[in-house]
């Protein structure tokens, strides 16, 4: 059709748009390298390879050396894996545990709503970075303190959302009708609620995920993240922020691998394929 | 140029998201002469809004108008550009849309409203707007014309805030109004005042109008001419008189049809003198803080005792916010009641659903008026019809899928459509599945909660005899809901009529011309005929109107 907007195609019955397919493409060659990065690395993470600290770039070296002559391509690529993973498993943990209850807090409504909702309302008032030092200054800094740190600050947010969507689903007849009929509250928030929340709830996993993602690098920034010679990506830049009056790709390079992740995961959530549902074409 | 409006060959093509492009309007033509009345009628999705509309050079988000001329007062709307359309917009040209109560800004006063169009368009200073204003506010007999003004539009009735939205069309002085479904969302007492209204200030001002509606009673009253439309094409153009009379296409006859009454079969009344299948003593039921005496502060239902016998079918009519939903959801539980009993087939019921057995959940289905919503969006047909048969009856995944085939072919739906989701279905459609959602449960007694009320009359009728029909073959009792006389006459054996949360009266179809009580009679009265000269003729007690009418 000739009217239609350039950027949309359509493949098994959804559409596409391409800055979606292009978000989607970064995150999952993101995905993929954290995945393999022990195989792919042409250097151990912790081993001097450079003469010069703050070194350029060049060939062996691709993405130069750090502050202290250790090749930057391994750090950067091995640090994928901690951001991603980490972010991710943290992201899991609190939209789960947060959309659950959330909608049983829907569905359930009384007191359980009020105890519940209070007491996240409570949880959410403490600053999100302040309550990450405590935690790592009580227990110190390992991978699970750091996952669950994190799951731990972002419930209360995925909460609120979910609830918030459930509560417009549950006023609608046919939660009356299951009501009527007998059903559990397992089945009433699975089967009835879930199918009609999932694509916000989906958009706002990305979201999330984005600020779990700048959160962990803002704690590594300071110094209260993975503890070297182990490196995420906010890791990264703090170690190397004193290459920057040197335009050191070591400063540069990481951080654009955090702003590429972040902005591809917003860009995919903004253009996730919508499902056509004019079945005549 | 002889008319008003003249429209040639109009059409108008609209781009489905998968980018396919369909011609919703295929080259319709109409004329409108200066002070006549068009009526536009049709079925949901016949084009006539989309018609209408474009009268302004408007198409909604995602249409186009293609081809054609529609000449309005000497100009070609089509060929304008937006500007221009703008500025012939409220001074020319006005609408009034369906739910004034969605087209009002809930955050400033009416009088504001109303006369924002001269401020836009400059007509005149805002002290002469007040006072022209309030000239059309009496026009339009709306109680307390100097001050309804000042009031915010949460403050006055649905059929005052539709004719208000008609003195926002006249204030500019326009040649010709679009009334795109005024009456619809209103009660029938409610809407004789407002047709009433419309009526004489169209008749005083010699304005033509164009009027989009599906109900063909409604409109034999305010036309002189009926445009009948369906899937975008023009399939009959007359005088009133002579549609009404002397139809020639079929579907214009099936509109007549509808209207007409239904034989009624005789009941067998066999089991009469059975035990009854449901009987409500006394229930009180309402919203609101409890009081000392554990009745709820404002009383929705107050003291309503009726009886459903077996095999037999109990309407229960009255305008919106009589107390007939909630007594619905009284009697299904969803809303418990304060005081009184439900006794259904011979044992007490509790009140509230969450503590009657599965066995009591099951034979009592209710059935919602809004399948849009009664439907989970997210499901397809045949998971929302297996639902009650899996929950209540454990049958297997393939009993199941051969009883949604059974359930699909007792709904008249073809069995196809099991895949569809409910967005991909008609209205009519819709009201069916969720009508084989309750059959599957094997219910005893239906309570339908006005199901056909947000259907097309064809439409309506259709599922009104397909109830009748499960009716002979399941021996199923239907407790029916509803603020139409004519369907609740259609189906039930008897009638209550409720008004204020109180049971009034209650008789049968048959002694319908002759009601006792006198808000029964003024209801009764105010159901519009088919008869043009009615709405003129209808002379209505006055003092009848004051207590019981919602001016």
């Amino acid at each position: 059709m000739a009217r239609v907007a350039a950027s949309r195609r359509s493949l098994l019955g959804h559409s596409y748009n391409l800055v979606g397919v292009v978000a989607a493409l970064v995150i999952l060659a993101w995905t993929l390298i954290a995945i393999f990065a022990p195989a792919i690395i042409p250097h151990s993470i912790g081993d001097i390879v450079d003469d010069d600290y703050f070194g350029p770039m060049r060939q062996g070296l691709w993405l130069g050396s750090d502050y202290l002559g250790r090749d930057m391509l391994s750090r950067v690529l091995m640090g994928a894996r901690y951001t991603v993973g980490i972010s991710l498993a943290a992201v899991v943990i609190a939209c789960f545990s947060g959309v659950v209850l959330g909608m049983i807090a829907a569905v359930t409504g009384g007191w359980l709503d009020t105890c519940l909702s209070r007491f996240l309302d409570a949880m959410n008032s403490i600053p999100s970075k302040l309550f990450g030092l405590v935690v790592v200054a009580a227990v110190g800094s390992s991978i699970p303190a750091l996952i669950l740190t994190l799951a731990v600050i972002y419930i209360p947010g995925a909460y609120r959302f979910a609830r918030a969507l459930a509560v417009n689903i549950n006023t609608m007849d046919f939660m009356t009708v299951a009501r009527v009929r007998g059903e559990s509250i397992a089945y009433l928030i699975g089967s009835e609620i879930l199918p009609n929340i999932i694509r916000p709830v989906l958009a706002d996993f990305g979201l999330r995920f984005v600020f779990i993602v700048l959160l962990l690098s803002g704690l590594s920034f300071l110094g209260l993240g993975l503890q070297p010679p182990l490196a995420d990506w906010g890791a990264l830049v703090r170690e190397n922020i004193g290459g920057l009056p040197f335009a050191a790709p070591a400063v540069i390079v990481p951080s654009l691998a955090i702003a590429s992740l972040t902005i591809s995961v917003n860009l995919l959530i903004d253009n996730l394929p919508q499902k056509i549902r004019d079945r005549d074409a | 140029m002889t008319n008003l409006v003249e429209v040639r060959n109009l059409r108008i093509e609209a781009t489905t998201d998968s980018g396919r492009v369909v011609e919703i309007i295929k080259g319709v033509s109409l004329d409108i002469a200066d002070g006549e009345i068009v009526a536009l009628i049709g079925e949901s999705g016949s084009g006539k809004t989309t018609v209408a509309l474009s009268l302004m050079g408007y198409a909604r988000p995602g249409c186009r108008i293609i081809g054609g001329e529609i000449n309005v007062n000497g100009k070609n709307m089509a060929a304008l550009s937006e500007k221009q359309r703008a500025k012939l917009r409220g001074t020319d040209i006005a609408y009034v849309p369906q739910s004034a109560a969605a087209s009002f800004n809930p955050s400033s006063t009416i009088m504001e409203q109303v006369i924002e169009v001269t401020r836009i368009h400059g007509l005149m200073p805002p002290e002469q707007a007040r006072k022209r204003a309030v000239e059309l506010f009496r026009a339009l007999s709306l109680p307390d014309p100097e001050g309804i003004g000042a009031r915010y539009p949460h403050q006055v009735s649905g059929g005052q805030l539709q004719r208000l939205s008609a003195a926002m069309a006249l204030i500019g002085d326009p040649k010709l109004m679009i009334f795109d479904e005024p009456t619809t969302a209103l009660d029938v007492t409610t809407q004789i005042d407002v047709l009433k209204a419309f009526k004489s200030v169209m008749r005083a001002g010699g304005i033509a109008g164009v009027y989009v509606s599906h109900d063909l009673a409604v409109v034999a009253q305010i036309a002189d001419h009926i445009v009948v439309l369906k899937g975008g094409e023009v399939q009959e153009t007359g005088t009133t008189a002579q549609i009404l009379s002397a139809a020639q296409h079929p579907y214009t006859r099936e509109l007549l049809a509808a209207f007409e009454p239904k034989p009624r079969q005789a009941h067998a009344d066999a089991d009469a003198g059975a035990k009854p299948l449901l009987r409500i003593d006394n229930v009180t039921a309402g919203y609101g803080a409890v009081r000392a005496d554990g009745l709820p502060l404002i009383r929705a239902v107050d003291t309503v005792s009726l009886v459903v016998e077996k095999g037999r079918n109990l309407g229960v009519i009255g305008e919106s916010g009589c107390g007939k939903s909630t007594l619905a959801r009284v009697i299904a539980g969803i809303h418990p009641a304060a005081a009184g009993d439900i006794i259904f087939d011979g044992k007490q019921l509790e009140r509230g659903a969450g503590k009657r057995s599965q066995d009591q959940l099951r034979e009592m289905q209710i059935v919602f008026q809004y399948a849009d919503t009664a439907l989970n969006p997210a499901k397809p047909v045949e998971d929302i019809i297996a639902r009650p048969l899996a929950f209540y009856h454990q049958l297997d995944r393939q009993a199941r899928s051969k009883r949604v085939d059974e359930l699909l072919d007792m709904v008249r739906l073809p069995r196809t459509l099991r895949y569809r989701r409910p967005s991909e279905l008609s209205g009519g459609q819709k009201q069916r599945v969720n009508f084989a959602r309750a059959l599957a449960a094997g219910p005893k007694l239906i309570i339908c909660d006005e199901i056909t009320s947000a259907l097309d009359t064809v439409v309506a009728a259709a599922v009104i005899e397909l109830l009748k029909e499960l009716q002979r073959e399941l021996g199923l009792s239907y407790i029916f809901i509803s603020h139409d006389l004519s369907v609740v006459e259609a189906i039930c054996d008897e009638i209550m009529v409720m008004y204020n949360g109180e049971r009034v009266e209650q008789i049968t179809p048959d002694r319908l011309m002759a009601p006792i009580h006198p808000y029964s009679k003024l209801l009764f009265s105010s159901v519009p005929k088919l008869d043009p000269t009615w709405l003129d003729g209808l002379v209505r007690d006055p003092e009848l109107v004051s207590q019981y009418g919602h001016r």
